[in-house]
């Protein structure tokens, strides 16, 4: 099945709310080599005047990727994830990602374009917080190899 | 004030190599929930046609950006980081794989700036246009 060309501009429900832990950042922050104190130390982060552990900037992934599983499971997407590659990557940013952040992703599918028996896809998750303030766009995409 | 308000275009701000292993891929998988196979497993890395185990995309995107951050002093200063993957990094059992980061000035405008990261791993690029968009006000 080639990739859904009616995907675009679908709009996605919001994912569940997720809750950004202290552990948890540090845990991504070890794995990405993110040493700065902000990542680690809540006083470090206070200083700065953040109410706890900054997450790393590419920690927006974690939320974002919920809202891809949504774009993957759709029954007529037509996107196989074994023919799929990361391609961009890009974050706009109007606050960090803190510890206690209560975070919920909106996915809309923004670009689609045919490429030979393959596609490639945008899409844009806005990420905001419990107030439903808006604390990053993660924008990714994705090319779809056509089938064999 | 700060050494942020006083940067030129071609300044080198930051720049590390980071190390990875096999541990380095695993350690990113868990943290990121990203478990795609392709990131440990040879068997099938080499039976979708890979030349071997590769790093995430996300990994090398994250790092990268993090060589900045200590300079920054504030993640917070970030506006807008984006990438394109143009090239894997493969990263062998025995040996590992170093990337290398490079963090220049590209732009300077009214209180923000663009950081230009190259990023390269064997000593070939592997993200394209890897742009930071940073408050420096």
């Amino acid at each position: 099945m080639p990739v859904n060309p009616e995907l675009l501009g679908r709009a996605f429900p919001p994912t569940a709310p997720y809750l950004v832990g202290r552990e948890k950042v540090r845990e991504f922050a070890r794995a990405v080599f993110a040493e700065d104190a902000q990542h680690h130390d809540p006083e470090a982060a206070r200083a700065l005047g953040y109410g706890d552990v900054v997450a790393p900037p590419t920690f927006a992934m974690v939320i974002q990727d919920m809202t891809l599983q949504q774009l993957l499971a759709e029954p007529d997407s037509g996107i196989a994830l074994e023919r799929t590659i990361h391609a961009q990557q890009s974050f706009r940013y109007t606050r960090p990602i803190v510890a206690g952040d209560e975070l919920t992703g909106q996915l809309t599918v923004t670009g689609l374009r045919a490429m030979g028996q393959g596609a490639m896809v945008t899409s844009e998750a806005e990420i905001t917080d419990a107030d439903g303030a808006h604390v990053v766009t993660a924008t990714s995409v994705l090319l779809i190899g056509g089938e064999e | 004030m700060s050494a942020l308000d006083a940067i030129q275009v071609g300044d080198v701000v930051a720049e590390r190599t980071v190390h990875l292993t096999r541990e380095s891929l695993v350690r990113y998988a868990g943290a990121s929930g990203d478990f795609n196979p392709i990131h440990y497993r040879d068997d099938v890395a080499e039976r979708v046609g890979l030349p071997g185990v590769l790093a995430h995309g996300m990994l090398t995107m994250g790092l990268a950006v993090e060589t900045i951050v200590p300079w920054l002093g504030d993640a917070g200063r970030i506006v807008e980081y984006g990438v394109r993957f143009t090239r894997p990094v493969v990263v062998d059992p025995e040996d590992g794989a170093d990337v290398a980061v490079t963090a220049k000035v590209g732009e300077v405008a009214e209180g923000t700036a663009r950081i230009d990261l190259t990023v390269t791993h064997a000593g070939t690029s592997v993200l394209g246009k890897a742009q930071v968009r940073v408050r420096t006000a």
